[in-house]
């Protein structure tokens, strides 16, 4: 009877727990489980007793004329009540715990197309789906250190990024890790956030769980946890040289070259000094004051204050001074101006 | 389909078999009249709830758009839609009180109404075609736009402002026009003499969505037109 | 019985008239709900040989049907879900059993609007022509849920599909108010709001739904029309729209209108369950008020959909316990169905069958819905097998079983004759086990991370998706033997009489079939619907 068993349902029927919160998920489906199961005997058991007992015995059966009673009714709605009370809000603080971002999280880049994953880290080392030796095809394959969190910031982008094919849309995707329990849709036109922590090392599926089209469902990834040390040689080796990563990270560097070539450098001061706009200095993580009430500045609000300036203008500064810059620079331009100014402190 | 299923009524009408009475027919018929008022109400509110959004995403941009429209029109409109209201509700109590040529004055005056409506329309349209401001993807006007105050100012997203000016005076035009079309067949009717004090539903109906879809009129001209 | 005189005892609605002409152009309720039938049962069988050939598919991983291929499949899964949803479960009971039975049930000798309920038909008609002829447009491959910014590119068969539903969704509104005025004005005498069936307070509260829910997919599926047409923005994010915001219109329609499909199935088991049980209903204020509640509440659940596309944790929240609290009076409705057969005499004729085998799935659909409700838990099983399977569960097992249920038990009042009980009652077990069969193994495959809308799978899925495939046959094998054993029943079938069932109801008072006026005296009522004494 594995569904009297949590750990048993875990291993054989729920894929294998790869985080803490994939623990304290399965713990609410077992109690769900068990609950529904023991009021599915009780009822459906009582019907069918019913069924039995009353079985019409001849043609003219005399029946109890019962229309009501206030204390059962009273009892089946107030009980009920409560299990589900109990439930939600129990759901409520696991969900909680899955959007809280932690702080000091690895970040990885998350780009989703048609029908492909692409990760990016920090120091510009890119992975995407690759033939292996065997001219097999490899999905995306993210490597992640166990015992670290993880925050995978997503975007959807075209399939062809730089092409101006009308037709060749970013479309919806949903990034769903099955043993961590944890699903995210990537929308077109926003970064969306996810976070894990893997407290096993272990080869993970990921799936695309959002209709995407033709390839949806050969539209996957996987999702390799390792020690930390090994990951730190992984993350080093092959495409980027050690004394680069040790020196600069390329994104960020992107993101200064951008910076200076795209005309921000006239505007927004590096220093904190204040000029025609906000200074970049200190500006990631910080709360302003806009004129669509406070924000908190994260990758969403630098994207849109990028593409369409005039959306939230921080208190003092003047509207319509910034040319707004969509369908000027691509998700990895916007992605490294982000990086870049996250780094000013 | 047969004529039989009508009952023969004392002062000319026929009621459905299945009523007991005109009058009971006629409070059923009102009572459906309303239940579907309130779908088109709903319908508009989709539009509604849209332009609540995106007003929340980007206040800028209705009052960019705003510049472009002419209040004036706008404003003209609304005393046609308001006359017609005032003459559509005569018509009703003219037809009530069986004076076939005075409601059917009054409706025509209505339907006039609703034709100067729509010729102003058509001018306030066909200029905005000529100067590129179509809906979305189709917009090929300047994105610069000049405000009340005078300053000039690049609006990247002006052409969701005409998408929404199109999609809602379009709608709403075209309940215009299908009013139009009903209170022509109300004005056939009264001509023929067919209604009187136990007997108007029909106009009565028409009347009433002809009062919604001026009243969607007077929510639509402020948030379009005067949203700056 | 004919004692009016106006016509002889053999005169009944399906004679009164002859010839497709009179059919075609009929306002009697009772050939309306005929013609609904019979257009609804085709749609039936085309949405049913899609899934069958959707399940065909999954029976292996990788391709199974030669050269389908993924495009081929998402068609197919498409048109299954946009068929069964608008052509057959919103019409299904309404309009067809709804259509039959309501002024029946109150009395009266027809809807308050005739004219308008025909045209609802040819709506529906002119709606599904439409939609399909999508298909020679090289068909949709969205989904039922038409999600943008996919369904931007896919015109202009998406475009077709879009005003195909905004055109079937007149047909839903006008029967809708059809209902909503006749339920008020056309009650016999004597019949106050408290003694009408609980079929026709399911209806209501369904028209409420359909009257006020359905425009708003109306403008939805007209801006999804223009967005493709003239890219007017709102759902795009390259011209500043929001793709979410699709998802919200959407949904504000569409979970609302899981109940324009389930409640009409909570009516007919009412009268199944106190008909079958000769015992008046346990509860009836209880049951009536519940189908209000639960239309009221409906309105307001549509984000738990949303769960994972990046809404608030507000908005996720509340979605959440609005959701709960639906669950209350869905629960208190099957308590007293199970109530109403304590101490009772039961006859387990088919349509009771089909009414036990209602209780039986629509409770574990139930039981499964607080799993998707509950937040945590959702967003493990947001579109995945779960999903498909919870509301296949309350879709299938719950209305689909209701229907069954409803056609054998009126088929005597509709025509006059009885069904086939033996094939009947296999064709009972057929869906029922084969249901079981079918859809039991997707709770394990979405319990296990298996997404919904899958042409292929990975391996490890294989062997619960082919225990699924094997159930969907047995499920058409099961409606085969229902088939049977209505033609026996049209060919051969035994007279019925007036009342075959030992019912209550205003419908059973009358002859088999009911006279073209339904009723020569109009009925005075003085007790409840259910006065089993």
């Amino acid at each position: 009877m594995w569904w009297l068993l949590p750990t048993a349902s875990a291993s054989t029927f729920m894929p294998a727990q790869g985080t803490k919160i994939a623990a304290e998920v399965d713990t609410i489906y077992a109690f769900l489980l068990i609950s529904s199961l023991i009021s599915f005997v009780l009822l459906i058991g009582g019907m069918c007793y019913f069924v039995v007992k009353y079985k019409r015995k001849s043609a003219n059966d005399k029946t109890e004329y019962i229309t009501h009673n206030h204390t059962l009714e009273f009892l089946w709605s107030f009980i009920p009540f409560l299990i589900f009370m109990f439930v939600f809000a129990w759901g409520w603080m696991v969900y909680h715990d899955m959007r809280k971002m932690p702080e000091d999280a690895l970040e990885v880049h998350v780009f989703a197309k048609k029908w492909d994953w692409r990760f990016v880290y920090k120091n510009g080392k890119e992975v995407t789906a690759a033939l292996d030796e065997n001219m097999k095809l490899q999905p995306s394959t993210m490597v992640v250190p166990v015992g670290r969190p993880v925050k995978l910031i997503m975007a959807s982008e075209k399939v062809n990024p730089s092409g101006n094919d009308p037709t060749d849309r970013p479309v919806l995707h949903s990034f769903f890790i099955p043993s961590f329990r944890v699903k995210q849709d990537v929308v077109p036109g926003r970064y969306a956030a996810l976070w894990f922590e893997a407290d096993k090392a272990g080869l993970y599926n990921v799936f695309c769980a959002e209709y995407c089209g033709g390839g949806h469902s050969a539209m996957r990834g996987l999702i390799r946890a390792v020690a930390p040390a090994e990951f730190e040689a992984w993350l080093a080796g092959e495409a980027v040289s050690t004394e680069a990563v040790a020196q600069v990270n390329p994104l960020v560097a992107k993101g200064k070259t951008l910076y200076a070539a795209n005309a921000c450098i006239g505007c927004h001061s590096v220093d904190g000094s204040k000029m025609t706009g906000p200074s970049f200095k200190g500006l990631f993580g910080k709360t302003e004051q806009t004129d669509k009430g406070s924000v908190k500045v994260d990758e969403n609000y630098l994207r849109e204050s990028v593409l369409n300036p005039n959306a939230k203008i921080v208190a003092g500064y003047p509207p319509g001074q910034m040319p707004p810059y969509a369908g000027q620079l691509s998700e990895d331009d916007i992605l490294a101006l982000i990086e870049f100014i996250k780094t000013l402190k | 389909m047969s004529s039989a299923d009508q009952h023969a009524h004392g002062t000319g009408h026929h009621y459905a078999h299945h009523f007991e009475s005109a009058e009971h027919e006629y409070s059923s018929s009102k009572q459906g009249i309303w239940v579907f008022l309130c779908t088109e109400i709903l319908m508009f509110g989709g539009l509604f709830v849209g332009y609540a959004v995106f007003h929340h995403m980007y206040p800028l941009l209705f009052k960019a758009g705003s510049t472009f429209v002419d209040w004036r029109m706008g404003a003209a409109n609304t005393v046609v839609l308001l006359t017609s209201s005032l003459t559509m509700a005569l018509g009703i109590y003219y037809a009530q009180k069986r004076d076939a040529a005075k409601s059917g004055l009054m409706l025509l005056i209505t339907i006039a109404c609703g034709a100067i409506f729509m010729v102003i329309k058509y001018f306030e349209y066909s200029h905005k075609i000529h100067l590129g401001l179509l809906p979305g993807s189709w917009f090929h006007g300047s994105l610069d736009v000049t405000f009340a105050d005078g300053t000039v100012q690049r609006v990247e997203n002006l052409p969701l402002y005409f998408s929404f000016y199109y999609m809602m005076t379009g709608l709403h035009g075209i309940h215009v026009l299908i009013g139009m079309s009903l209170i022509f067949w109300a004005w056939l009717r009264v001509r023929k003499n067919e209604f009187g004090p136990h007997y108007y539903t029909p106009v009565e109906g028409v009347g009433l969505f002809w009062h919604l879809v001026d009243l969607v009129w007077i929510y639509l001209f402020p948030l379009l037109y005067l949203v700056s | 019985m004919a004692a009016s005189g106006t016509h002889d005892a053999n005169e009944n609605y399906l004679n009164h008239e002859k010839g497709l002409w009179s059919w075609l152009t009929t306002l009697d309720h009772k050939r309306i709900g005929v013609l609904y039938a019979i257009t609804v049962a085709i749609f039936f069988f085309v949405g049913g040989l899609a899934a069958l050939a959707i399940r065909t598919e999954l029976f292996s991983a990788g391709e199974t049907i030669p050269n389908l291929g993924p495009n081929g499949y998402n068609r197919l899964m498409t048109y299954h879900g946009a068929i069964m949803v608008f052509l057959v479960i919103i019409p299904g009971i309404p309009a067809f059993l709804g259509n039959f039975v309501l002024p029946l049930h109150l009395g009266a000798k027809d809807v308050a609007f005739p004219r308008l309920n025909l045209l609802s038909w040819y709506c529906l008609l002119a709606g599904a022509a439409i939609a399909l002829t999508s298909l020679l447009m090289g068909g949709a491959d969205t989904g039922w849920t038409f999600y943008t910014p996919y369904s931007i590119n896919s015109a202009p068969a998406v475009v077709m599909m879009a005003f195909g539903v905004f055109v079937a969704g007149f047909s839903s509104i006008l029967t809708g108010l059809n209902f909503i005025v006749t339920t008020h004005k056309l009650r016999a005498p004597g019949m106050t709001m408290n003694r009408i069936p609980l079929f026709v307070w399911a209806l209501y509260s369904t028209a409420i739904i359909q009257v006020l829910a359905t425009p708003v997919l109306a403008i939805t599926v007209l801006l999804l029309a223009m967005e493709n047409i003239f890219g007017i923005g709102f759902f795009d994010e390259s011209l500043g729209g929001d793709p979410v915001l699709f998802q919200h219109f959407f949904w504000f329609y569409s979970h609302p209108a899981v109940y324009i499909m389930i409640l009409p199935a909570f009516g007919v088991i009412s009268e199944l369950i106190t008909a079958f049980s000769r015992k008046t209903i346990f509860g009836y204020t209880a049951i009536a008020y519940s189908s209000l509640a639960i239309a009221a509440v409906s309105f307001f659940v549509w984000g738990h959909h949303m769960f994972t596309s990046g809404q608030s944790e507000v908005a996720s929240v509340l979605f959440s316990i609005l959701t709960m609290l639906v669950g209350i009076p869905t629960a208190i409705k099957v308590f007293n169905w199970v109530a109403t057969m304590y101490k009772s005499s039961i006859n387990l004729a088919s349509p009771m069958l089909f009414a036990i085998g209602f209780i039986f799935l629509f409770t574990i659909g139930g039981v499964t819905g607080i799993f998707l409700a509950t937040i945590a838990t959702n967003i493990h099983f947001h579109d995945t097998y779960f999903v498909v399977a919870h509301f296949h569960y309350v879709m299938v097992g719950g209305t689909l079983m209701a229907i069954m249920g409803g056609i054998y038990y009126w088929f005597p009042k509709m025509f006059g004759k009885m069904y086939h009980e033996a094939t009947a009652r296999l064709s009972f077990l057929g869906i029922f086990i084969g249901f079981n069969v079918t859809f039991y193994p997707q709770f394990l495959l979405g319990a296990n991370g298996m997404p919904r809308r899958y042409f292929d799978y990975l391996p490890v899925y294989e062997p619960l998706n082919q225990i699924s495939t094997i159930g969907s046959y047995l499920i058409g094998i099961g409606f085969v033997f229902a088939a049977i054993s209505i033609l026996i029943g049209f060919i051969k079938g035994e007279k019925a009489g007036a009342n075959p069932w030992g019912a209550r109801t205003l419908e059973w008072t009358i002859p088999s079939p009911p006279p073209h006026h339904n009723f020569d005296k109009t009925p005075i009522i003085t007790a409840g619907p259910y006065e089993f004494r």
